[in-house]
């Protein structure tokens, strides 16, 4: 490993962090899209910050750029309020209206410009060591890394100073201004704070890395834990591990970096989509198929209190007259006979004296409808467990 | 090239009378069924699906080594559905909301669309360049047999809205209603959204991968606010879809360095503004203007009902009372006071002001009103 691959992955490290801690909070106050419309938006700020200063890393045109995206911010928040449209339709006009814009600007003084949008949506992370911070004659590292950093020092003694007033105003925003923070204030914190990480970042890894960057981690996270400290523990270590990673997938491809760590985070959530403990797709569609099963039992142990006649309790019955698959109906039963809750004599099914006390649970249950009586239930009868 | 120029050369000019034609084609097919995408508030999707699209370019281009448009829009297409299902799966499977999943979706497949376009360019095959035309869009690269596609396309569409209307209605605001009447809503909400895909998809060589979400929302949004009804709206929207497709192929024609994609997505934003600022039911202008003139009536109601008041206690109602009473109650302005003397309810002579038999009357009818509405 050369200096310039340590160097690279340093700052895709510290854009993840950087990304992952804004992110976190999108995620949580359902306003991931708000990070994807600021990330095109900035795009005309950037050409105007460019026409002034003639520089990418110029701190005036970060805040020029950063300014922009707050305008969108406030723009489509104008659009909504006027209650002519929905906040996602807001969205979906503004960015893209304001990219155009940027777009145009750039093609009309293309002479004079030596600015690519696709530089600015893509990146190249590649070229970052390249342009290097040299303060009378002593080389203090690449630009960008010491840009990065300084917007990541600014967001974590931001994280650590008002930690309790965003965590209340995000989860609770009538508590939190019933306390006295202002919610408008966080609201606005907070997207200065993406609008400012999105600018420091796109020049290294480009728009839509930074989107990825900032959402897919605390999505990931968000899928294994609901503690606050914990999800951004969990984004801020996948934002680095998918940075570290894809940089070397990108190596070994020849590849853009920016698209591989995409790639990497995309593969880091597909798993934990599907494998997540308690909310991946797995367990939650085998917990959906262990609920069905439960409903038909209680529905299968009523009918048969309901019913003396012998026609009515004969197993047949279950295929014939209530309509179940075969396989359907043995899963039933077999439960049942497993947890004794019923006795098969001659293909004929009675409920045993167990079966009748948990059924008469089990309507009150349904008369009354409150969760806490079913959880005694399971645990008094082994249900799925014996 | 001036405009006069242009709308001259549109009917000779074979370059351009495609163009014109196939943008002309797509914001149509976009406004028709961006309408639906606005109502349904998938407003996003279309931003989301634009860019799950890329991946599936490449891989096609990977696949067949052609870059025949219509094999990568298959491609585009197919990964397109993709990840509209992964949305919805990640949004009824988990607890993540449905703007995280657009936002993932979006970032996660535009990334591994790009890892990939980047591999494929590093590839030693003379044929990938123009891929990325498919990012910012390239309307002069559309020929007629394109056109001709996405006609034939638009007529399906056409052809499907018209047919399935009915169900397209009632489960676009009651979906309740429509699973109890017996209607398959899982099919005709499938046959809708595939139908928004198939849109996309059909931009993104026009006016690209970023800016295709404004070509759907866009004219969608600014007919909204002309009407109420669904007809009229997916009607209105096309127009305005097609004339930004116009509109924004004559003035990037007209001008150097100007790409067309860019300026169709700033026209139909001025369709929007316009809409938003004129509409007489629902704009910002008319609605201000109402709210003022709402503003007035109810001064002069305080103001007359304030006269009524101090006048009650006189046995000749015409009798006069300074002007300088009024003075610190708050409904009472110069311009108030001038207009009950306009409406003849009020004389004025001097300092003194006093009611007139009709005010009189007017007023004591106002105050029974308002007294019946109280109650």
């Amino acid at each position: 490993m050369n200096s310039a691959q340590i160097e690279i992955q340093l700052i895709a490290s510290l854009v993840a962090i950087a990304c992952a801690i804004p992110g976190t909070f999108l995620v949580l106050r359902k306003m991931a899209m708000i990070s994807d419309a600021i990330s095109h938006s900035i795009l005309p700020g950037i050409v105007l910050g460019f026409f002034i200063t003639h520089d990418l890393n110029s701190p005036l045109l970060i805040l020029l750029a950063a300014l922009t995206g707050i305008i969108t911010v406030v723009l489509v928040e104008y659009i909504q309020k006027t209650g002519l449209v929905k906040e996602d339709t807001a969205i979906g006009l503004v960015f893209p209206t304001l990219f155009s814009i940027g777009v145009i600007m750039i093609a009309k003084n293309a002479n004079d410009v030596h600015l690519d949008v696709d530089a600015v949506l893509l990146g190249e992370l590649a070229f970052a060591p390249f342009d290097r911070l040299i303060i009378s004659d002593f080389d203090f590292g690449p630009k960008s890394l010491w840009i990065i950093g300084v917007i990541l020092l600014i967001t974590i003694s931001l994280l650590i100073a008002f930690f309790k007033e965003l965590k209340v105003s995000t989860f609770d925003a009538g508590l939190a201004s019933a306390l006295g923070f202002s919610p408008v204030i966080m609201h606005y914190g907070l997207m200065s704070v993406a609008s400012v990480t999105t600018v420091g970042a796109f020049d290294a890894v480009g728009a839509i890395l930074v989107v990825a960057l900032m959402i897919a981690p605390a999505a990931t996270a968000y899928l294994i834990t609901t503690d606050l400290k914990k999800m951004l523990l969990y984004a801020v270590g996948f934002g680095v591990f998918s940075a570290i990673s894809g940089y070397w997938v990108a190596h070994w491809l020849d590849a853009s970096i920016a698209g591989s760590i995409t790639t990497m985070l995309g593969l880091l959530f597909l798993s934990v989509y599907l494998f997540a403990p308690n909310k991946g797709v797995i367990a939650v569609l085998y917990r959906e198929k262990q609920q069905r099963t439960e409903v038909l039992l209680i529905t299968f142990l009523l009918h048969l209190q309901n019913h003396d006649e012998l026609e009515e309790r004969h197993v047949n019955h279950l295929n014939e007259h209530i309509n179940w698959q075969k396989v359907r109906s043995k899963t039933v039963l077999d439960l049942a006979l497993k947890n004794n809750m019923i006795r098969v004599d001659e293909n004929i099914v009675s409920l045993t004296e167990k079966g009748k006390a948990f059924t008469s649970k089990a309507i009150d249950y349904i008369i009354t409808n409150e969760d806490a009586q079913i959880e005694d239930m399971k645990d008094d009868f082994f249900l799925f467990r014996g | 090239m001036d405009l006069q120029e242009y709308f001259s050369l549109v009917f000779t000019d074979y370059t351009l009378r495609t163009i014109t034609l196939g943008t002309a084609i797509l914001g149509a097919v976009c406004g028709m069924l961006g309408s639906f995408a606005v109502l349904r508030k998938q407003s996003l999707l279309g931003d989301a699906i634009s860019h799950a699209a890329l991946p599936g370019i490449a891989i096609a281009f990977l696949l067949t080594g052609a870059k025949e448009s219509n094999t990568l829009l298959i491609g585009a297409l197919i990964s397109g559905l993709i990840g509209t299902f992964w949305i919805r799966g990640i949004i009824t499977k988990t607890h993540l909301k449905s703007d995280t999943a657009l936002g993932l979706i979006l970032s996660l497949f535009f990334g591994f669309g790009m890892l990939l376009l980047t591999f494929i360019q590093k590839q030693p095959n003379a044929n990938q360049a123009g891929l990325d035309k498919y990012l910012f869009g390239q309307a002069a690269t559309l020929v007629e047999s394109d056109v001709w596609f996405m006609a034939i396309i638009t007529g399906i569409c056409l052809l499907v809205l018209l047919l399935f209307w009915k169900e397209f209605k009632l489960l676009l605001f009651d979906a309740d209603y429509t699973k109890t009447l017996g209607f398959n809503t899982k099919f005709i909400d499938i046959l809708i959204t595939s139908f928004i895909v198939l849109a996309i998809v059909l931009g993104l060589q026009t006016v690209g991968v970023v800016l295709m979400s404004a070509m759907l929302l866009a004219p969608a949004a600014a007919a909204r606010q002309w009407t109420n009804s669904l007809g009229v709206m997916v009607v209105l929207a096309s127009i305005f879809g097609a004339f930004s497709g116009v509109f924004g192929t004559a003035i990037s024609a007209s001008q150097n360095n100007l790409s067309t994609g860019p300026v169709i997505v700033i026209v139909a934003g001025v369709f929007v503004l316009i809409s938003f600022v004129f509409s007489p039911s629902r704009g910002l202008l008319f609605r201000q203007i109402r709210f003022i003139k709402n503003r007035r009536d109810l001064e002069l109601h305080k103001t007359l009902a304030f006269m009524y008041n101090i006048v009650e206690n006189h046995d000749n109602i015409s009798h006069p009372h300074a002007i300088k009473i009024l003075n610190n109650f708050q409904g009472y302005t110069k311009s108030t006071l001038q207009k009950l003397v306009d409406r003849n309810y009020v004389t004025i002579e001097g300092n003194m002001w006093s009611l007139t038999e009709t005010g009189f009357n007017t007023a004591s009818n106002l105050y029974n009103q308002q007294n019946l509405n109280n109650e």
